[in-house]
């Protein structure tokens, strides 16, 4: 009897696991046709419309594809962490999802250090780019894992610190919790010169336009994955833009209420929270394809010294000067509660 | 421990690289992502050019200046026309002039679009290049309409051009001439004041005017350091000289200048076109002179000489009399040149062509001496660099 329960449990949790990674991925595969079809509209030009209703097959023609051709293991390459560089960057991405809260009690753990696994699973991603970079034994791969390194570094001093904004007004590290808090007003509003530094470092730390340099294409080619091919390469690919819709998750959560309807009655209360959530997930990203259509790339030594010379002393400043407001006006949460 | 020789980082950029125009191949030498030395290498489009016009007639020979910089045939062409026309000393009719002017300027305003987006696209920004290839494509209907080809247009002779234009199309191309500036203000705020844009390319690659003219820099490269010299001032052509335009320079000669000098010229040729059809006459297209040009189509059916002169034409082609000389125009990219010797056969002796870009590619080892790897790709994209004129 014991035994059964323990699998029931365990059968519960993969049905669980499968119910968040199965739409994820499909997510994923939409997400790079719609990447394609918004940049192409804003381009003049059509953007895949050809295999399916509105090119709606094409994210699976490409996988098709993909899974179709050889893949290919560098000569003077690691072969072990060659392989297992793609696999990590893939898994990471996912595995984050654990803890994002979809509705109130919607969600797979829901631990009280949600936003700290958060950060450490973003944080790890950068493994799987110098592993990589590492192990393909190419310049250009080295160069452009390198670059991804240094960046991930830079940015995530100051998304912490961002972070540490948000923790302030919450006085909580669970994610639903933060999103309780923000049942009156979202934190982008408040914090709003914080929400511009974590969406634009929330832009590097998935090596998007304009901080694209490690795959930097007029330079580098394609960067750390320039050697891969095939499904090793399609999950770097899937990474990145499950990357993408995590971020934009984590910039909900933070700032844009997560599942709160935007007014607090009657219109906005009869649409269920899930579908609030991914309404702002895809504004989010529509803002990441917007940014890529339009700016240029910046420099390595300038994308750096964005990071170190402006964010990082600007959120700091920007949480003394909010826990002094919070401490002045005794708004403190947590304390004396 | 001994002294250690640090091998620096080798880099082998192209021939089979995005940013690389054409099959451009730079082996850099870098000190982590710090350029130490570039060596340019060039010869891998070489087609052996000049030596075949060696071998061609002299209207044979014409349609392989389309070939050279293919982002602008027929600025090449006149180069070659006008050495022609200045060796047998014939004059061109007004309208051909004009018909001449005309296309050069759309070859400069083809040539600009084309290297302005595909710097913009170097530095990281996709989206210019897409709409400038729209505007390229209505450029490029206009050369074929009146040439019949969209690249390789083989359209201007010596002595005028092969044909008149069709009719409507000049005021088509003043309804396209209308449209076109707003074309350029939407290509400008996505980078002219583009902060991003600014930072990769301002004080990228600069220049002083000795040093750019040290390097024999001509064209937009040249004026961006603040040199005013364009050959349709100084020693005007054809009907250049009825023109009514400016020439931009730049002050700063680095990447951003020679970006500004491109916008503007592109405004500049579009003053020229607007002025060429307005002040074209009628008249022939073609030198009355059938010892160089064919006779007219209907006069061969009844014209005994005619039909002479046209297979005369044809088969063995004209003489030009012995003697050398140097012709010279200012094609988008700079001053493209043409040293031609004559034998006083029916076939060049020499022609030795002076492509502008083959300068440009000896000075990307200068400019990009310590910058970034990055900067190099802004450098080559900012000097406009093809490679059809450069290997020939």
């Amino acid at each position: 009897m014991i035994i059964e329960q323990w699998l029931i449990d365990l059968a519960w949790i993969v049905v669980k696991i499968l119910a968040v990674v199965g739409p994820l991925l499909i997510a994923v595969a939409y997400l790079t046709l719609a990447e394609r079809r918004v940049i192409g509209f804003m381009q003049l030009r059509k953007g895949p419309n050809v295999v399916g209703p509105f090119g709606m097959f094409q994210p699976f023609a490409d996988a098709l594809k993909l899974m179709a051709k050889e893949t290919i293991l560098p000569a003077g390459a690691d072969k072990v962490v060659f392989i297992l560089a793609p696999m990590l960057t893939f898994i990471l991405a996912l595995v984050a999802w654990a803890v994002i809260p979809f509705d109130a009690g919607l969600v797979l753990a829901d631990i009280n250090v949600g936003i700290l696994y958060l950060f450490a699973i973003s944080s790890l991603g950068v493994y799987g780019v110098i592993m990589a970079g590492w192990a393909s034994n190419s310049k250009y791969a080295f160069l452009g894992a390198l670059r991804s390194a240094a960046q991930m570094v830079s940015y995530e001093v100051s998304m912490g610190l961002v972070i540490i904004n948000v923790l302030i007004c919450v006085g909580s590290l669970n994610l639903s919790d933060i999103i309780e808090a923000q049942r009156g007003m979202w934190f982008a509003l408040p914090l709003f010169p914080m929400f511009v530094v974590f969406f634009i470092s929330t832009l590097a730390e998935t090596n998007r336009a304009p901080f694209d340099l490690p795959e930097g294409e007029s330079e580098l080619v394609a960067g750390y994955f320039v050697e891969y091919s095939s499904m090793s390469f399609a999950l770097f690919f899937l990474g990145e833009y499950a990357n993408m819709i995590l971020m934009s998750a984590m910039t909900t959560v933070l700032f844009l209420g997560g599942w709160l309807p935007p007014f607090d009655f009657a219109p906005f209360t009869w649409i269920p929270g899930p579908i609030w959530f991914i309404l702002k997930i895809m504004l989010c990203l529509f803002v990441f394809l917007w940014v890529r259509a339009t700016t240029p790339r910046y420099r390595y030594d300038q994308l750096m010294r964005l990071g170190w010379k402006i964010f990082l002393p600007f959120s700091l400043i920007y949480v003394v000067l909010t826990a002094g407001f919070l401490m002045a006006f005794d708004k403190l949460p947590g304390i004396g509660g | 421990m001994g002294e250690m020789q640090i091998r620096p980082l080798t880099l082998n950029f192209g021939p089979q690289h995005p940013a690389a125009h054409g099959v451009l191949r730079l082996v850099l030498e870098m000190d982590g992502e710090v350029i130490d030395r570039a060596d340019p290498h060039v010869g891998l489009l070489h087609r052996g050019t000049e030596k075949l016009i060696e071998n061609k007639t002299y209207l044979q020979a014409l349609p392989y200046f389309d070939r050279l910089d293919y982002v602008s045939p027929m600025n090449q062409e006149h180069a070659w026309a006008l050495a022609i026309e200045k060796a047998l000393q014939i004059e061109v009719p007004k309208r051909a002039q004009h018909i001449r002017v005309l296309y050069c300027e759309i070859g400069r305003i083809l040539n600009h679009l084309l290297n302005l987006t595909t710097f913009a696209i170097d530095v990281g920004a996709m989206t210019p290049l897409l709409w400038g290839f729209e505007e390229r494509e209505t450029l490029m209907e206009f050369y074929e309409r009146a040439s019949g080809a969209r690249l390789h247009a083989a359209y201007f002779r010596p002595g005028g051009v092969h044909q008149d234009l069709p009719d409507g199309l000049t005021d088509d191309i003043l309804k396209w001439a209308d449209k076109f500036p707003a074309f350029i203000d939407d290509l400008e705020t996505l980078l002219t004041n583009n902060r991003i844009f600014k930072q990769r390319t301002v004080d990228i690659g600069v220049m002083s005017v000795e040093e750019a003219l040290d390097l024999g820099m001509t064209g937009p490269c040249l004026r961006a350091t603040g040199y005013a010299w364009d050959l349709r001032k100084s020693q005007p052509y054809d009907c250049y000289a009825e023109m009514d335009f400016d020439v931009p320079i730049g002050t700063t000669g680095d990447c951003y200048a020679r970006y500004l000098v491109r916008v503007e010229e592109m405004k500049q040729s579009l003053r020229i076109i607007r002025q060429a059809i307005e002040t074209m006459p009628e008249g022939p297209v073609l030198a009355e002179n059938n010892k160089v040009t064919p006779p007219r189509r209907g006069d061969m059916k009844h014209s005994m000489e005619a039909l002479i002169h046209h297979f005369k034409l044809y088969t063995e082609g004209f003489h030009v009399p012995a003697g050398d000389s140097y012709t010279a125009v200012e094609a988008p990219k700079g001053e493209f040149g043409v040293y031609l010797v004559s034998d006083g056969s029916n076939k060049p002796y020499r022609a030795r062509l002076r492509a502008p870009g083959y300068y440009f590619m000896a000075a990307v080892d200068y400019l990009s001496r310590g910058h970034m790897l990055a900067d190099s790709v802004a450098i080559i994209g900012s000097l406009d660099i093809v490679f059809g004129e450069i290997d020939r």
